[in-house]
């Protein structure tokens, strides 16, 4: 897609976005609010995984970091939830990159595994710090208001706010993703070696993606707590990083859209599930998986990807006359 | 003795890459054949294509039957048997369990064990190392010890890439005259790709010459080596 | 240094459970670098279908050989229905693929046999046996000879059977294996019968413990993981002593450490699983992976 179609359907998009409040209120809002915090938790795993190449099944994990740090300042210091944000987004930087930099001498399946521990271990760590976290109960915080007197219903207000920060982030993730910095990215991700012998520091930029990585979903965590008004160890477990894992296949890793189509997808397909089988939900969340794996090895970006270049680009033909489909690029095994 | 390999208008695809344009040849059974050309002309292509491995397009008989379409498990079935480029040794096996690994598709399995002793013969340093891990072998042992697992399978025909790769002239020349003993005694067809000229042209009776794809050139071997035009021009001495 | 003993023999007997899960993973995993998430809800699923029939009145070595033979199917025809349309697919999709697997056993086996917990038989008696001072419960002795059973007869298979020679060649290089006449996919799908098999042997052996429930293999899973990776994810030796070995640690760090109660129990396994990466991710066995470039 050039890169005005992208910007005019971005624009597009963003237009119709803020014009939901409109349309909607309540409940039906709220899980756009989440859709849009999935979004940017996605995003982040996204820019590690679908970008770079290190697989993570453990981000869940910064999401709880920065939904608990959030909701410590709001319950213990009274920090308004402005601030609570950055704070979280910048500490979870930090703690990222410091993850990031032992993680460089794993690979692949190691890597996955190393997450997955971590991520499995977050509920008991969260449960044993009672003092701060609350234990199993979790921290009941209160949800923000619209300032200044504003006509917004609180869910409409927080909606929009997470909208803009949404769109905040997702302007510095592509241009990042279209700079130096992201080609260097995708670079170590198909041949690290090679990237290296072309003067990529690969072990920089792997940390410091960790870490921004991290950064992201760790916003999004945060946002999560401001949003729901309620944080407890049980709700940070390993589905949750399965979830995002999922999110970022079905959406298209290594693709910005993609992060907004896989939060779409885990935001509302459970509940399609829940509504086709009140007996066996997941059994039909597995089906619509698989489904969706056949149809959509690229995810849902990936197959729009395929239909834009088949639609737009000339066919190539082989001696005989006859088409030969064109390829996509696979990302990393 | 009938065409035991007919190739026609052969093209072979990398994805979206065209690597042959339309290559056809013949070889007699009995007859070793081998296909010359620099890096890239599409001789590793070309058994490939015979093996199934690339797609393709064109017509390839083997023996009079047509095996473009087949698998390439059904065409080994056939009876031929294709010593890949590096040799493809299963090094975390022993030397005898890659020879066994050979006679799994043998279609004959009642005379297995007299071609198993008469693999050991011709190459004794096999039967010495026959339960070392085949990946501690040298580069030359790991070529005999593809040869031997091809011959395993009982073949008709033997397609063999760049045998001689790496390995010292000694070396070459004994493996060179075990092709040559395989073929005077079981009549196996041979069709060798060789970077090498001087030594396949010495070995084989038939030679075709590959340029981007294409046969360039073809005809006995007596006469090539002969010509010296066109010895200088295309085999660059 | 009874105790000692006894908690040894405990953990081989647990550790056996793990060895077999663990060895299902390695088995899939050498020879498609794919990592089987549903194994776990297979085996636990084989196990609910073991318990129908032995509640249809078939005895339980009946039932339980029937149940290996139904898994041993049952993987076959995932691999080769489910599992080979994204084969050739960026390594994420399969992982889709089998996490929709997990989700879909576990959510059926609920809707069909409940959530409610069942017992389920064990076939060795009850009383414990005695040798000197030492005492042995009976079920524990029973496991470990099934593992070992089970896993001596995949090694002859595997060592002297030229269908499990072709299997081992198959996994280590497809492409020479094709060469070689060896239909390489229905050697996968051999693969995925046998690792289902073993899931099941562990699912049948764990059931008499934790009693039967569609979350039963949750943790077992857990600990599988980390059998294999202290084992090595590349070696099924590797798998079956690290599950061994893993069944030992916990038992004894149940026994001996006094703050580590049933829900940090899951923690040793995971703190093995980063230890092991921090030390050497290929574990014991493992070979670390040459890449050429």
């Amino acid at each position: 897609m050039t890169r005005r179609a992208s910007v005019i359907l971005a624009v597009v998009v963003i237009v119709m976005a803020y014009s939901l409040p409109a349309f909607m209120s309540g409940f039906r809002l709220f899980q756009f609010t989440q859709v849009c915090i999935y979004a940017i938790a996605l995003m982040g795993l996204n820019l590690l995984t679908g970008y770079n190449g290190q697989f993570s099944l453990g981000h869940g994990a910064f999401y709880a970091i920065g939904a608990y740090i959030s909701a410590i300042m709001m319950d213990q210091w009274a920090i308004p939830y402005g601030w609570t944000i950055p704070v979280a987004g910048i500490l979870c930087l930090v703690v990222g990159f410091l993850f990031g930099r032992p993680a460089l001498r794993l690979e692949g399946l190691y890597l996955a595994l190393a997450t997955f521990s971590l991520a499995l271990a977050v509920p008991q760590i969260l449960k044993y710090f009672e003092h701060w976290t609350g234990g199993s109960q979790g921290l009941v915080l209160s949800k923000p208001k619209a300032p200044f007197g504003l006509k917004l219903t609180e869910d409409q207000w927080l909606y929009l706010v997470t909208l803009t920060i949404t769109v905040i982030m997702f302007v510095l993730a592509a241009n990042l993703v279209r700079s130096r910095v992201g080609r260097a990215l995708v670079a170590i991700r198909d041949n690290h070696i090679a990237a290296e012998s072309m003067g990529v520091n690969s072990a920089m930029y792997k940390s410091l993606t960790f870490g921004v990585s991290a950064a992201y979903t760790g916003i999004a965590g945060a946002l999560s707590a401001v949003a729901i008004a309620y944080v407890a160890p049980d709700s940070f477990n390993v589905f949750l990083s399965v979830t995002f894992l999922i999110g970022i296949v079905i959406g298209g890793l290594g693709s910005i859209w993609g992060n907004v189509l896989g939060a779409v997808f885990i935001q509302f397909v459970p509940n399609w599930a829940q509504d086709i089988s009140k007996a066996a939900p997941w059994a039909i969340f597995g089906i619509f998986l698989i489904g969706f794996m056949y149809v959509m090895p690229y995810g849902i970006a990936g197959a729009l990807k395929l239909l834009w270049i088949r639609a737009v680009r000339p066919r190539v033909t082989g001696q005989g006359g006859e088409a030969v489909s064109p390829q996509l690029p696979s990302p990393s095994r | 003795m009938g065409a035991i390999l007919e190739v026609e208008k052969l093209e072979a695809f990398y994805g979206r890459t065209q690597a042959l344009h339309g290559v056809s040849f013949a070889m007699e059974e009995g007859g070793i054949t081998t296909v010359l050309g620099a890096n890239g002309a599409g001789k590793t292509t070309t058994l490939r294509a015979i093996s199934a491995m690339v797609r393709t397009r064109g017509s390839i008989r083997f023996a009079g039957e047509p095996i473009q379409g087949k698998s390439t498990e059904g065409i080994v079935a056939m009876g031929i048997a294709h010593v890949p480029e590096g040799r493809g040794t299963f090094v975390d096996l022993t030397v005898e369990e890659n020879l066994r690994i050979g006679m799994y598709a043998r279609r004959d399995k009642r005379h297995a064990g007299r071609d198993m002793e008469r693999v050991l013969e011709l190459f004794p340093i096999l039967r010495q190392r026959r339960r070392q891990h085949a990946g501690t072998l040298s580069g030359g042992e790991q070529q005999m010890l593809a040869v031997a697992r091809a011959l395993m399978l009982g073949p008709r025909l033997l397609l063999l890439d760049e045998p001689s790769l790496g390995l010292a002239p000694l070396v070459v020349q004994e493996i060179f005259r075990i092709l040559r003993l395989i073929n005077e005694e079981s009549r196996v067809s041979i069709l060798l790709v060789e970077q090498n000229a001087s030594l396949a042209l010495d070995l084989a009776d038939h030679v075709f010459l590959l340029e981007t794809g294409r046969v360039v050139l073809a005809g006995t071997s007596d006469v090539l080596r002969r010509d010296d035009s066109i010895r200088r021009s295309y085999l660059g001495y | 240094m009874d105790i000692f003993i006894q908690q040894v023999m405990s953990g081989l007997a647990t550790g056996g459970i793990y060895a077999s899960l663990a060895l299902a993973l390695v088995m899939i995993y050498q020879a498609t670098d794919v990592v089987n998430f549903a194994q776990g809800e297979m085996a636990m699923f084989a196990t609910y279908l073991a318990w129908s029939m032995m509640n249809a009145g078939l005895p339980y070595w009946g039932a339980f050989v029937a149940t290996l033979a139904v898994a041993f199917v049952g993987g076959v025809v995932i691999q080769r229905v489910i599992i080979r349309p994204v084969e050739n697919k960026p390594i994420l999709t399969i992982v889709i693929v089998t996490l929709g697997l997990l989700v879909i056993f576990n959510s059926v086996a609920g809707w069909v046999w409940t959530y409610l917990q069942k017992p389920f038989p064990s076939p060795f008696p009850r009383e414990p046996l005695r040798l000197g001072t030492v005492v042995f419960g009976a079920h524990d002795l029973g496991e470990i000879a099934v593992t070992l059973v089970m896993l001596v007869l995949l090694f002859l298979f595997f060592r002297f059977t030229p269908l499990g020679l072709a299997m081992r060649a198959a996994a280590q290089n497809p492409v020479s294996s094709r060469l070689a006449g060896i239909r390489v996919g229905w050697m996968l799908a051999l693969g995925w019968g046998l690792a289902a098999t073993f899931g099941a042997v562990a699912g049948l052996m764990v059931a008499p413990i934790l009693t039967l429930d569609p979350n039963m293999m949750g943790g077992i899973q857990i600990y599988a993981f980390a059998a294999a990776t202290l084992g090595g994810f590349t070696s099924p030796v590797g798998a079956v002593v690290g599950g061994f070995l893993v069944g030992i640690v916990e038992n004894l760090v149940g026994t001996y450490v006094s703050f580590i109660g049933t829900e940090l129990k899951l923690t040793v396994a995971l703190a093995m699983i980063i230890v092991v990466l921090l030390v050497k991710p290929s574990g014991l066995f493992g070979r670390t992976h040459v890449r050429r470039v």
